[in-house]
């Protein structure tokens, strides 16, 4: 079975900019991946390429074993891209807009689709509506139905739910986990970190241009932080045996240690009691994708 | 096929939306060159024996209005989706380079032969034209608006704004639709500006089309008909090669 998406050796430049310095990876089908990075770091770039709209100077890339370039009808078949520009066209209404996409991709009788997209986007009411009149909202919900007009098996989200309400986050991710379950292979970049952390089973990071982490989200997730151990004491100091493990300390007398793991916390406890001092107030927190994205973002 | 034809829909419907500016504004412009230039030359001026000026006047007028609109049609179209970056719709799906260029060329032509269509039926109600061979006009209107759509596209993918654009279209097409011999029948010019107006393909489009209405024209039919199909195939075959590249399209 083909790899939803191939990339090989991929190296872009703007001028004397590089945005992307030999970058490979796969993404097998089905899979729900993240792809993160601060401002800068090549996302769009990547996926311009990968969806014909810019040209790698260097390396290929794949969609269902279609070349991007030589078999490029093939591959934007096979491609949905929700592009991150709130973008559209003002001519037209949200029903004419995604009958129009339709017919870009070959599909003459589409109609029963647009319907279900229509209502799972809950635009039906909207759908006779002029684009202009809109909602920004509204516009972006219009922008990923038309990437999914053609059924593609493979789905690019760019920084879909920024500038969204939590009500229409919630209704978008609902169906994009429905299109995930049903076989689509989903890509996401994403700000809101949570998002990526709670929906997607694999990472990848792209720091200035290059694929500095690609894991597993449980793996980084245990990889790069293990356990957040938030503590008060009795006379407010820390043993010095514990000193090593601090991350900050606040000057009301908090500490916070980084741990391993769950089994370390019994150690830490132990050498409190043996200090006689107490604990008076106690958190223990898992570490999330945002620290570990922190901790990597700055080379760690 | 479909992504063609869908292409070409939502071209014609992105200008018969604006019809009023699209189609009738142009219409009613060249009306009021009619009405000016005939109202001053017509008994001044005669260009061929037996065809009064106001008559040898309205195909340059129908002509030089399809051409004007078929390149608006195209380049407008291309730099109001380039900056609002809708363009990405297309550049999404698996529309062919060639059914990119041959949708916004045929909806240029569209446009450029509905409104050549208008003019001619709107001087129709004031004067009555002749008409030597209809084959010969449709062919001149339907290669001319082709052209010119074809410039529309280069125009619409090379300029980044708006002011480039108008620079394209008022520097070089209007001067070379001007001078191409819609007013006057350019034997009427001294030699030095009738060589210049032989090397203005303009010049050929509205001669050629001027033909299938008086059987008369300033050089042959042929020739012009050699020349405009010629000059199409080789703007058409560079133009495909630019799309072919993503020239100023895909980065």
């Amino acid at each position: 079975m083909n790899p939803a998406i191939e990339i090989r050796g991929l190296t872009k430049r703007f001028g004397a900019l590089t945005a992307l310095t030999d970058v490979d990876l796969e993404i097998p089908q089905g899979e729900f991946f993240a792809l993160l990075g601060p401002n800068g770091a090549g996302k769009t770039t990547l996926i311009s390429i990968l969806a014909g709209l810019a040209r790698a100077d260097v390396g290929s890339a794949r969609i269902m074993g279609h070349d991007v370039v030589s078999h490029y009808r093939q591959a934007r078949a096979a491609l949905g891209v929700v592009p991150q520009e709130l973008v559209f066209d003002p001519f037209f209404t949200v029903r004419e807009t995604l009958r129009i996409q339709s017919g870009y991709f070959g599909l003459r009788n589409n109609d029963r689709w647009i319907e279900e997209i229509l209502a799972r986007l809950d635009l039906t009411a909207k759908a006779d509506s002029n684009m202009r009149a809109l909602s920004g909202g509204m516009k972006r919900r219009v922008l990923v139905g038309q990437a999914l007009v053609h059924r593609p098996p493979v789905i690019i989200l760019d920084e879909p739910t920024a500038g969204v309400d939590v009500e229409l986050r919630q209704t978008l991710w609902e169906f994009i986990r429905q299109l995930n379950a049903d076989g689509h292979t989903i890509v996401l970049t994403t700000h809101y970190l949570e998002e990526a952390e709670t929906l997607c089973q694999r990472v990848g990071m792209l720091k200035q241009g290059r694929l500095v982490a690609l894991d597993s989200t449980r793996e980084l997730l245990m990889r790069f932080s293990g356990v957040r151990l938030r503590l008060r004491l009795s006379d407010g100091e820390l043993p010095e045996a514990l000193k090593p493990l601090v991350t900050s300390a606040s000057p009301a007398g908090e500490w916070l240690l980084g741990l391993r793991d769950h089994a370390q916390v019994e150690d830490v406890l132990a050498q409190i009691r043996r200090s006689g001092r107490h604990v008076v107030a106690m958190e223990v927190t898992e570490a999330d994708l945002e620290e570990v994205f922190v901790a990597i973002m700055q080379g760690n | 096929m479909t992504g063609f034809l869908t292409l070409l829909y939502k071209e014609l419907l992105r200008f018969w939306k604006v019809v009023f500016q699209t189609v009738a504004a142009p219409i009613l412009t060249a009306l009021l060159y009619l009405l000016i230039f005939s109202h001053v030359l017509e008994d001044r001026v005669q260009v061929y024996p037996r065809v009064s000026y106001s008559a040898f006047l309205i195909p340059g007028l129908a002509m030089m209005s399809l051409l004007q609109n078929a390149f608006a049609n195209s380049s407008s179209s291309l730099i109001q989706s380039k900056i609002t970056g809708n363009i990405v719709f297309v550049l999404l799906s698996p529309v062919s380079h060639f059914e990119f260029f041959l949708a916004y060329v045929a909806a240029a032509a569209v446009r450029g032969v509905i409104v050549g269509t208008g003019v001619l039926l709107a001087t129709a109600a004031f004067i009555s034209l002749p008409i030597h061979n209809l084959l010969w006009i449709l062919l001149f209107a339907v290669l001319g608006s082709a052209i010119l759509g074809v410039l529309g596209i280069v125009a619409g993918i090379w300029a980044d704004k708006f002011d480039q654009l108008a620079a394209f279209q008022n520097f070089a097409i209007v001067p070379m639709t001007f001078l191409s011999g819609v007013f006057y029948s350019i034997h009427s010019l001294p030699p030095f500006w009738q060589q210049i107006s032989h090397l203005n393909p303009f010049f050929y489009m509205i001669d050629g089309f001027r033909y299938g209405f008086f059987g008369v024209s300033d050089v042959s039919p042929l020739l012009s008909l050699g020349i405009v199909a010629g000059a199409l195939l080789a703007l058409s075959f560079a133009t495909l090669s630019l799309i072919r590249r993503g020239y100023k399209l895909r980065a």
